[in-house]
């Protein structure tokens, strides 16, 4: 994990660690500092988790509780920690079979190439996968999915684009139940979710999932855009209320965006992030671990 | 936690307009609470503390503190500059003849390129009359040509790829093909990257360098947060920007994106995606998107426009003048300068509360510009005794203003009428309603068509408003004016809720 991560992140870490130890290296903790901290921690897109956290560290240096500027990294990383709610369960695919992990997303989030990744990692795991082109939206979406099969070699269920989405759900399921799949990854279009009439097709899509194999979906993982920012917040709470997202995989954190978002949907949604995205390959995947997240923000000085 | 952007922002509005309340301190506060606005729409924490101490020193000097409505003109100061910054001059297109137009399209994996690409293609085709190209360069992502060959074929617009060439390659053929099948215009999509790949970045540089684009665009996800400042600077480094498309702006997102790289590119957003489908996308509007960020609608910004033209101190003399007989051509200008400065009035009266009963159609802007270019060719003495103009001085002044004596006649009599009216409306003892009328504030024009003695349709004085004006049902006029004001307050109040 932490090799990865760090490589994903190392530029962050780079830039907010040294940027940190840089304005504490002053010594003093005076009120322009702390400005300085605010403006590297919104910059990490943590919008009011930023705030949050720069007025933890004014409380705490007034109550005493950081005494030099040296307590400020520490301080400010168990407070993420806390916001972050410490590490959650991890997906644990073996609980039905098939286990059935519905994608969604807003457009161009990541969610084809996600579950790509996902069905590289639980290969190598030795699961059996299958995969569910119900994108039968977007211009070769299908396409994209398919050849993604052929070079993981794994089989795919699928219909011409403008097919019904719900209806290939449902085979999928049927074929999953009968090929004794472990894992099926059902692929979805991209939608926003101020879309109401695509929100309402995502919905049929899980509950014809559900009428085949009771319980199904047993996991709804959102994709987010690791470089979007403060609308994540928007997108989690309106996909958790139309399909009861469990968990969230932030992609595109090979670059320089931060993905801070996910503090405040942690602490105002409870959505626990399970991988994190550094590529578009299907090794680019690595379970997402808070205590990484957290060291790679503010390396320990 | 945090309050709704617009919730915030009503209340610092309000909070800001309560006249002779605004200090140098809740300067900085209001503008503090527009900074942490400006954050949560996604601004760059830089940026957003740029404009602020942009504003902070032009309010300054404007003298906001002494004028009564200072907190709208602070809000006022902000919208105009953020308009200012985001506006784009000229054209996105330069075509020219005798060579092909190359349009290149960049930006991160994910923005819309490849659905953007359709969209112009469309775009060029159906309002530019060009015949577009499209070319699929990326060569990355699985099924990159396969998605723009079927948007392609969908529309009717030619793909040019060729297996197993790199970018810069075919963007070279394309030209080729392009000159051998008659397209005058080319667009190149490329995959998407990040702009920390030196390899993917250096990849860039070689079609450009091969093809030199005539424009080349940078498609930005209108959801991106501080990170744009980051990525947009880099593809600046590599690519001398023209323009920005602003995608995926149908959701909920402010697009404070756009702020940040138009801050630190200098190039102006052109156009914006709106929906999945190739139609849509739209030309760029720098003060809906203000709007959006700050978190106001267009409305708001028309009625503020309308509001801060006619100042209730010269609608109130108005109408002393009026009702003691004294209003003169010069108040009559003043009047229609007004309107003028509003903007195209047919325009301004669809979005205008409180003017339920003017049918825009019946509004010729052109009446109006002809009638003020008569009275401006009168001299100020002229204006103010009208009974000074013969002949030769009618002559003088339909030469000057490029009119008929005819026209001067005209504008003469219905001055005449509307002074006649006045004294009509005195004698039949319908002051008070006139006054309430105009002291309820809001404009004078609105409030013409109510003036009117009972079946006389149309305003007098007000040439090119013909019919505009609906006739006045005797008695109505109070309980009308207290409508109208209710109307007012409501929408002041919705304003500030919204
Ligand atoms: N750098 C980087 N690129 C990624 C990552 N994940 C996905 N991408 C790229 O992002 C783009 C969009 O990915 P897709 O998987 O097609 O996204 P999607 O959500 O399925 O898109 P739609 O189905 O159109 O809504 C592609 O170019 C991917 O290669 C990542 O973790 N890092
Ligand atoms: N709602 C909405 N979706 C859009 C808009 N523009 C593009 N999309 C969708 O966003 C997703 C990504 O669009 P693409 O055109 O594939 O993006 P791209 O930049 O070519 O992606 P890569 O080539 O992988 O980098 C698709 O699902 C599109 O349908 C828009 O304006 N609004
Ligand atoms: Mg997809
Ligand atoms: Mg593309």
């Amino acid at each position: 994990m932490i090799g990865k991560l760090f490589k994903g992140l190392k530029k962050t870490r780079e830039a907010l660690a040294s940027g940190v130890r840089k304005l504490l290296g002053r010594g003093t903790l005076d009120d322009a500092t702390l400005d300085e901290l605010e403006e590297l921690l919104y910059t990490s897109d943590l919008g009011p988790a930023a705030t949050q956290l720069v007025d933890a560290i004014r409380t705490g240096f007034k109550q005493g509780e950081l005494k030099t500027s040296d307590d400020v990294l520490p301080f400010m990383r168990t407070r993420l920690l806390e916001m972050m709610g410490g590490a959650s369960a991890p997906i644990d695919v073996s609980a039905h079979k098939p286990h059935i992990v519905l994608v969604v997303g807003v457009n161009g989030s990541g969610k084809t190439t996600s579950i790509a990744k996902l069905a590289g990692l639980l290969r190598n795991e030795g699961r059996r996968v299958m995969l569910a082109a119900c994108d039968t939206f977007r211009a070769a979406a299908v396409e994209q999915l398919t050849i993604w099969a052929e070079r993981l070699d794994v089989p795919i269920i699928k219909r011409e684009t403008g097919a019904n989405p719900s209806g290939l759900a449902f085979d999928a399921a049927e074929a999953a139940l009968k090929e004794d799949v472990d894992v099926l990854l059902v692929d979805t279009a991209g939608r926003l979710h101020t879309q109401k009439n695509l929100m309402v097709e995502l919905v049929k899509i899980a509950r014809v999932l559900g009428k085949c194999v009771p319980g199904a979906p047993h996991e709804v993982l959102l994709i987010l855009d690791g470089t979007t920012g403060q609308n994540a917040i928007n997108q989690a709470r309106e996909f958790k209320q139309a399909v009861d997202v469990t968990g969230l995989m932030v992609s595109k954190l090979d670059g320089t965006a931060r993905g801070g978002a996910v503090v405040s949907i942690r602490e105002q949604l409870g959505l626990p992030v399970h991988f994190i995205g550094l590529g578009e390959t299907v090794d680019d995947i690595e379970r997402f671990d808070p205590e990484a997240f957290a060291d790679a923000l503010f390396e320990r000085v | 936690m945090f309050e709704s952007l617009t919730q915030r922002v009503s209340k610092i509005f309000s909070g800001l307009s309560r006249p002779g309340k605004l200090s140098e301190a809740n300067m900085d506060e209001g503008l503090a609470e527009i900074r942490s606005a400006l954050l949560e729409a996604d601004v760059h924490f830089r940026v957003a503390t740029d404009l602020i101490a942009r504003v902070r020193e032009k309010a300054a000097g404007q003298d906001v503190l002494k004028s009564v409505s200072a907190g709208q003109m602070l809000v006022k100061i902000f919208h105009d500059e953020l308009v200012d910054m985001m506006a784009a001059e000229g054209e996105p297109f330069a075509f020219e003849r005798g060579r092909p137009t190359i349009i290149l399209l960049a930006g991160l994996q994910g923005s819309g390129k490849t659905t953007t690409c359709a969209k112009l293609a469309l775009h060029l085709r159906d309002e530019h009359r060009r015949k577009p190209l499209m070319v699929a360069a990326d060569v990355q992502r699985p099924a990159a040509v396969d998605q723009l060959r079927t948007l392609g074929a969908a529309n009717d617009v030619p793909v040019f790829h060729v297996a197993g060439e790199p970018p810069e390659k075919l963007a070279t053929l394309a030209l080729k093909e392009a000159a051998a099948t008659g397209r005058d215009t080319i667009l190149i999509d490329t995959a998407g990257r990040l702009h920390i790949d030196e390899e993917l970045m250096q990849e860039l540089g070689r079609v450009r360098a091969n093809v030199t684009p005539d424009v080349t665009f940078l498609v930005c996800d209108a959801m991106t947060g501080q990170d744009a400042v980051r990525s947009a600077s880099a593809f600046k480094e590599t690519l001398p920007l023209d323009g920005v498309i602003l995608t995926k702006l149908d959701g909920d997102s402010r697009g404070g994106a756009a702020l940040s790289v138009r801050h630190v590119t200098g190039a102006p957003v052109r156009f914006v995606g709106v929906g999945e489908k190739v139609t849509d996308l739209q030309e760029f509007h720098a003060d809906r998107l203000v709007s959006r960020i700050l978190g106001m609608g267009d409305v708001v910004t028309l009625v503020e426009k309308a509001q801060g033209v006619l100042d209730e101190e010269q609608a109130e003399e108005q109408m002393k003048r009026m009702l003691d007989n004294r209003f003169s051509l010069d108040d009559f200008l003043g009047q229609l300068k007004a309107l003028k400065k509003m903007g195209s009035m047919r325009d301004l009266m669809s979005h205008l509360p409180g003017m339920p009963d003017v049918d825009p159609d019946a509004i010729d802007d052109k009446a109006l510009d002809k009638t003020q270019a008569v009275m401006l060719s009168m001299t100020p003495d002229e204006r103010k005794r009208p009974e000074l103009i013969d002949l030769s001085r009618k002559r003088r002044i339909a030469k000057g203003s490029g009119t008929t004596v005819k026209a001067v006649d005209g504008l003469l009599k219905q001055f005449q009428q509307m002074q006649q009216m006045m004294k009509k409306l005195k004698k039949g003892g319908l002051m008070s309603r006139l006054a309430g009328r105009f002291m309820g504030g809001g404009m004078g024009l609105g409030s013409m068509g109510d003036m009117l003695p009972e079946g006389e349709a149309g305003v007098p004085g007000m040439p090119g408003m013909q019919g505009a004006g609906a006739p006045a049902r005797p008695g109505a006029g109070v309980d009308r004016r207290k409508a109208r004001k209710a109307e007012r307050q409501r929408r002041k109040k919705g304003r500030r809720r919204r």
